[in-house]
């Protein structure tokens, strides 16, 4: 039935699309392995950019995948792999009692309030945004012209401010990540917790060192 | 015919459930911000089809925007979760009790 309203490729793409992102998205949930969940956010991201595809924002499918999927995902993994795969906790562990049932309850309201709301809403008589007078979508120019158009004269200042933003994140995560240096030889019993399990790591690799030298 | 937009908005609404079900649930701070990840890109698809039903190119800037700001935002949180575990030598937020009263 909808594949007589509907032409048969739109809905295999959209059907695709969910798959991923849906099997995708449970698959973050519910692994116990952090490198799983970060291969399976990679599926779900891959589906979104698909998604993004099949609504002709073809700038944005190809963002998704080169900053998400490529630059994200590969940052969650190489914190992963830094501080080791933890695979202490366990995901059917319930820290709080009656925890889960609560979450699913609250999510699953949520998201048929979104639902019923969308049901019963006019989302066409909505009010456009900021670029009302500015060209449609996908009749004149190709799509990333208008992106570049509608990013550099209507929200320029916004542009010029996630430059700031960028440089601000940059700076916060080398001060973060940075290991500290004690300036003083007092402060170096209270500032340093020394973690001792990682020595055995040190002197190994002192050892392959030497037995290479 | 095209898909309608309810279809991509609905699919967005489980994604962004499923994402929130897991920032409640799961315990390890990397864990949590893959579910942000989740959370943020269902509203970008929310963004992008609502681009779509009206013509509008704003919606599809914003989702520009919110890329940057979720990678400023993942570049920030991860280099907090190496400096906790520097002196924790674990992810799990229940273990950063420190503030309670």
């Amino acid at each position: 039935m909808l594949a007589l309203a509907y032409a048969i490729p739109d809905v295999l793409v959209f059907a695709s699309a969910a798959i991923l992102i849906l099997v995708g998205a449970v698959g973050v949930i519910a692994m116990k392995n952090p490198v799983h969940s970060a291969l399976c956010l990679i599926m779900c991201l891959l589906g979104v950019a698909l998604a993004f595809l099949a609504q002709e924002a073809d700038f944005l499918a190809a963002a998704e995948i080169i900053v998400y999927a490529g630059a994200i995902v590969v940052l969650f993994l190489f914190v992963i792999m830094f501080l080791g795969v933890d695979k202490s906790q366990h995901p059917h562990v319930e820290p709080l009692i009656g925890q889960r049932w609560l979450a699913g309850v609250g999510v699953l309201v949520t998201v048929a309030g979104l639902i019923t709301l969308m049901a019963s809403s006019h989302w066409v008589s909505g009010v456009l945004s900021a670029s009302t007078n500015g060209t449609a979508l996908a009749t004149g120019s190709d799509n990333i012209t208008q992106l570049g158009d509608s990013v550099f004269t209507t929200y320029l200042l916004a542009f010029e401010a996630t430059a700031g933003l960028l440089i601000i994140a940059v700076v916060g995560a080398v001060l973060l990540a940075r290991r500290e240096r004690p300036i003083d030889s007092d402060d170096v019993v209270e500032v340093i917790d020394v973690d001792v399990s990682a020595w055995d790591d040190l002197e190994d690799v002192d050892d392959v060192e030497d037995v290479q030298s | 015919m095209t898909i309608p937009a309810a279809w991509y908005l609905i699919l967005a609404a489980l994604l962004f459930g499923v994402g929130a079900f897991g920032v409640v649930t799961r315990r390890s701070a990397l864990i949590m911000f893959m579910c942000i990840e989740l959370m943020l890109n269902a509203v970008n698809l929310t963004f992008v089809t609502f681009a779509r039903t009206m013509s509008d190119i704003g919606g599809q800037t914003t989702v520009f925007f919110v890329m940057v700001v979720a990678a400023a935002e993942v570049t920030v949180g991860l280099g907090i979760v190496v400096a906790v575990f520097r002196r924790r030598a674990s992810t799990s937020v229940d273990e950063l009790s420190e503030l309670q009263g």
